[in-house]
């Protein structure tokens, strides 16, 4: 779990795999990592596996298997409270927790992570990852992307 | 056909509907009227695409002849595609797009809800995870279908437009086939002519929002599920299926 700690996501290189939920779990006998994917059809999916596999490689667990499993469907209440904080600092708005299935319209305004507005809308129901909505903060301007609750 | 075969070929359409709206939607990149909406599309695609993968890797494991995903994609014929005929129909105005939109996702929703509870554990898996996903998709539909129908009368117009297109393949998606019915008792499939109410539950709310009137009922046309497709299908593959026919090796 440690060197998979190290391993960054291909997207948001701030956060690791650890840190958004997609190592799911670490078995011993025979060794495997169970990971899941956030979003079906995301591109980082491939990218992720090989960069776990290259960072097992480099130390030295060669014969660790990679599992993909599907169920339980990710969840962005996975991500770690660490995470949350990084993707914070990083300019992103973390998701709020707790909210669980999708289909609440993202209702709850987002906190502007720059200047901590809770006076912000939402500009675009999908952004420039499959995790990310573009919002904007009416205090400071500054537009920012907020990860979705999924 | 066996049981293995008509699991086979729902699995297929389950994969081949978001193959082909995906491809469709994707036409849209850096075309559609401004950015939000260039955005949506295209990941909506992308949502599709994953999903008809993980459908189609399964249908190739099922069949035990050696085609992965891939080779199901691009080596197949239009005949032999199982997709609705609504998702091949090319992508029209913005207004006839988020229509096709609005009845696809509202459909898949309900078809997800109830797939999730599937007997085949895998078909149950993946359907929860493209539920949170879809979710999305017919939330934003039909937020659309408010905002141009309760919008200018450009607006109106355009989406009825779009309907009236639509409606004609509406029909198809509540269609059962022969083989489905065993698979159903199985609790495999879902039983599709069961998810009419709450798709028109959904969009009698929505149209009411939106000040449209619901379409009249033309004849339906159906015939996509047996591989009876419009002449759009084949274009639409022909691009699609390009690059790994011409260069079946190539890789990046």
């Amino acid at each position: 779990m440690d060197v998979l700690s190290h391993v960054p996501d291909p997207e948001i290189p701030v956060v690791s795999v650890v840190d958004l939920g997609i190592v799911r779990d670490v078995r011993e006998n025979p060794p495997s990592v169970v990971i899941t994917t956030t979003y079906s059809g995301c591109p980082a999916t491939q990218v992720i596996q090989s960069d776990i596999r290259k960072a097992l490689d480099d130390a030295a667990f060669a014969d660790v298997k990679i599992e993909v499993a599907l169920s339980p469907p990710w969840t962005s209440d996975w991500i770690t409270e660490d995470g949350r904080k990084k993707l914070h600092d990083y300019g992103i708005a973390p998701p709020p927790k707790g909210i669980g299935a999708p289909g609440l319209k993202n209702a709850q305004a987002a906190t502007c992570p720059r200047c901590g507005s809770i006076k912000t809308r939402e500009i675009s129901r999908f952004g420039s990852t499959p995790c990310k909505a573009l919002w904007q903060c009416e205090t400071c301007r500054e537009p920012f992307d907020r990860f979705k609750c999924h | 056909m066996t049981a293995n075969e008509a699991h086979f070929d729902y699995v297929l359409r389950l994969a081949d509907d978001g193959l082909i709206l995906s491809q469709r939607l994707g036409e849209w990149c850096g075309h559609a009227p401004a950015l939000e909406t260039d955005l949506s599309l295209t990941n909506i695609a992308l949502d599709l695409i994953g999903q008809a993968t993980l459908f189609l890797s399964y249908a190739g494991e099922m069949e035990g002849k050696g085609r992965d995903a891939d080779k199901l994609a691009f080596h197949r014929d239009v005949t032999k595609y199982r997709n609705c005929l609504l998702v091949e129909q090319p992508n029209g105005d913005f207004g006839r797009t988020i229509a096709r939109q609005f009845i696809f996702s509202t459909y898949q929703y309900a078809l997800y809800q109830q797939l999730s509870s599937s007997t085949d554990r895998r078909l149950a898996e993946i359907a929860a995870k493209a539920l949170k996903e879809t979710t999305y998709h017919a939330e934003l539909a039909a937020e659309w279908v408010v905002r141009l129908g309760d919008g200018t009368e450009e607006s109106n117009r355009r989406l009825k437009d779009g309907f009236e297109w639509c409606w004609r393949f509406v029909e198809e998606l509540f269609v059962t086939e022969p083989g489905d019915a065993a698979l159903v008792s199985a609790g495999i499939a879902v039983d599709a002519a069961k998810l009419r109410p709450a798709f028109d539950a959904v969009l009698a709310a929505t149209f009411a929002e939106a000040t449209l009137p619901l379409p009249k009922f033309p004849r339906p046309v159906t015939g996509g599920r047996k591989g009876h497709h419009s002449e759009h299908l084949g274009h639409l593959l022909a691009e699609m299926q390009f690059l790994p026919r011409a260069y079946p090796d190539a890789v990046w």
